[in-house]
């Protein structure tokens, strides 16, 4: 380990940021009613909740990962008109409040919405308070997390590789699907698990854009809030899994993110 | 085995900025209440009326007033750990009763009657209760944990009828905001709520054997740093003039009982 030229009055802010960031985990976990937290979490409401959970995160990984990915490779590889304009809209659901998104969502996918009364004219589809619509608003505000990711991964790479393979006679779907997308491969499992992670806890575009019915739109982040309200312990323990599964993201990527070098 | 600890330390910071994502939006407000001003815990039904009247008590006392509107079920817990509220108003007893050891004496201030709220127009014919059952109406009520949602899970049992609700919102508002954006066909609000949605919604009554009165109690917070103050907010909301202002709005006096 080497002593980087800092001054060393920095230690102490840091390490108010360090406990600042740490101490609320602390009161969440000194708070677990351990003796009954394995009963809190095989109730049938928290298991619907954690099964709606994984269904929703799992298909807003999917949608982001369909229309994200070629975005990215779009936004990192073409120059086109007013691309910079595409890429800081793609980033604005990550420094929208989730709730406006969500005001947003309903307005242009709801019943009566811009897009939406037309799905509900031409196809007799409606998104707001269904299992879809919980997955659009995960999608919605988590997808940048894979488009920068992954638009990053492919402006660092080498793209000589790319170059070679042309020269060798390779077509362009050949080259990204032999070259391209396995070089940037930890990229691209990174930005999966952070959309993963970021569409998981996702809560205020979904309680106003899908609502809240057990079993149909209300996820894990919804049942704590609800749970909070009522049932302090069980709130606690739902917490608990969401931390847990927090970390376990952190930990798979923790080379990625913090290179033992 | 100091690059061990340095990166938990980076870990454990991340972790806590992922989950931030949770509820970012949802902190309670009242915790950046200025020490002079007043900071009241009200249902959130009790909105536009209650905001009317802490416009007078400014003008009489020259006190600020800041409100925490929120589902009654939510102000309670907020107030169990801790939040600074010197008046609670709660649209139930129940949830009254939950911070009883944390209050004043209750004193009951006004009560209100469920409707039927729909959109302008009631496009679907709604006429009661009975209607709700159709599967292909939208009724949106609210949670169970809210008093909204369980005086409405009352009013149907009373009425026998069964209604598979596609949302439980977190707040009787809410409930009149999916409607008023036609989201939703119906749901059960109280009528003081049908009255401040404005033009966009309208009320079906019930009928008086299917309804319940729902009690709103008010107190002071024993925790208070203003006690004074605290007491003189809920004297207006108690006095003549708190009773003309809460039934411009649609309420009715408390139950006599």
């Amino acid at each position: 380990m080497t002593r980087g030229r800092v001054p060393g009055l920095l230690a102490v802010p840091a390490a108010l940021a360090v406990a600042f960031l740490a101490v609320p985990l602390a009161g969440l976990l000194w708070r677990v009613p351990w003796g009954s937290v394995v009963g809190d979490l095989t109730s049938p409401r928290v298991l619907a909740a954690l099964r709606l959970s994984l269904v929703c995160s799992l298909g807003a990984v999917a949608v982001s990962a369909a229309l994200g990915v070629p975005l990215a490779i779009l936004l990192a590889r073409v120059e086109f008109p007013g691309r910079n304009l595409v890429r800081a809209l793609t980033t604005l659901p990550m420094v929208l409040p989730p709730v406006v998104g969500g005001v947003a969502l309903l307005l242009a996918f709801g019943r009566r919405g811009l897009a939406g009364q037309w799905l509900d004219r031409a196809f007799g589809i409606t998104l707001p308070f269904t299992t879809i619509g919980a997955i659009l608003a995960e999608a919605f505000v988590a997808m940048p997390f894979l488009v920068i990711t992954v638009e990053a991964g492919l402006r660092a790479m080498d793209r000589r590789f790319e170059d070679a393979a042309a020269t060798l006679g390779a077509g362009r779907w050949t080259t990204l699907r032999r070259v391209t997308l396995p070089l940037i491969a930890p990229s691209l499992g990174a930005g999966l698990a952070l959309c993963w992670a970021r569409a998981l806890g996702e809560f205020g575009a979904t309680i106003t854009f899908a609502g809240n019915l057990p079993g149909v739109t209300q996820t894990m982040p919804l049942a704590v809030y609800l749970a909070l309200e009522t049932d302090l312990e069980a709130a606690i323990a739902l917490s608990l899994i969401l931390l847990a599964i927090s970390l376990a993201v952190l930990v798979a990527l923790r080379d990625r993110w913090f290179p033992a070098a | 085995m100091a690059r061990i600890r340095t990166r938990l330390a980076a870990a454990l910071a991340a972790a806590a900025l992922a989950l931030a994502g949770c509820g970012g939006s949802e902190e309670p407000p009242g915790g950046s209440a200025a020490p002079s001003g007043l900071t009241v815990f009200a249902a959130v039904s009790l909105t536009a009326a209650f905001t009317e009247l802490g416009q007078q008590f400014t003008t009489a006392n020259g006190t600020r007033v800041t409100f925490n509107f929120a589902g009654s079920q939510a102000l309670a817990t907020q107030i169990r750990q801790g939040a600074p509220a010197d008046v609670f108003a709660s649209a139930d007893l129940a949830n009254m009763a939950k911070v009883e050891d944390l209050t004043g004496t209750p004193r009951n201030f006004a009560s209100n009657l469920l409707e039927i709220v729909v959109e302008k127009g009631n496009p679907r014919g709604v006429e009661g209760l009975g209607d709700l059952a159709a599967a292909d109406l939208k009724v949106v009520l609210a949670a169970p944990e809210v008093p909204a949602g369980k005086y409405a899970a009352e009013v149907l049992a009373k009425a026998g009828v069964t209604v598979r609700p596609v949302s439980q919102e977190d707040n009787v508002k809410a409930v009149v905001t999916k409607v008023a954006l036609g989201e939703a066909d119906a749901g059960i609000v109280y009528r003081t709520d049908v009255a401040a949605g404005g033009g966009k919604v309208e009320g079906v009554e019930l009928p008086e054997d299917q309804n319940v009165l729902a009690t709103y109690p008010i107190a002071t917070v024993k925790a208070t740093k203003a006690q004074d103050q605290a007491q003189a907010f809920v004297d207006l909301v108690l006095s003549a003039e708190g009773r003309r202002v809460l039934e411009q709005h649609g309420f009715l006096p408390p139950p006599t009982t």
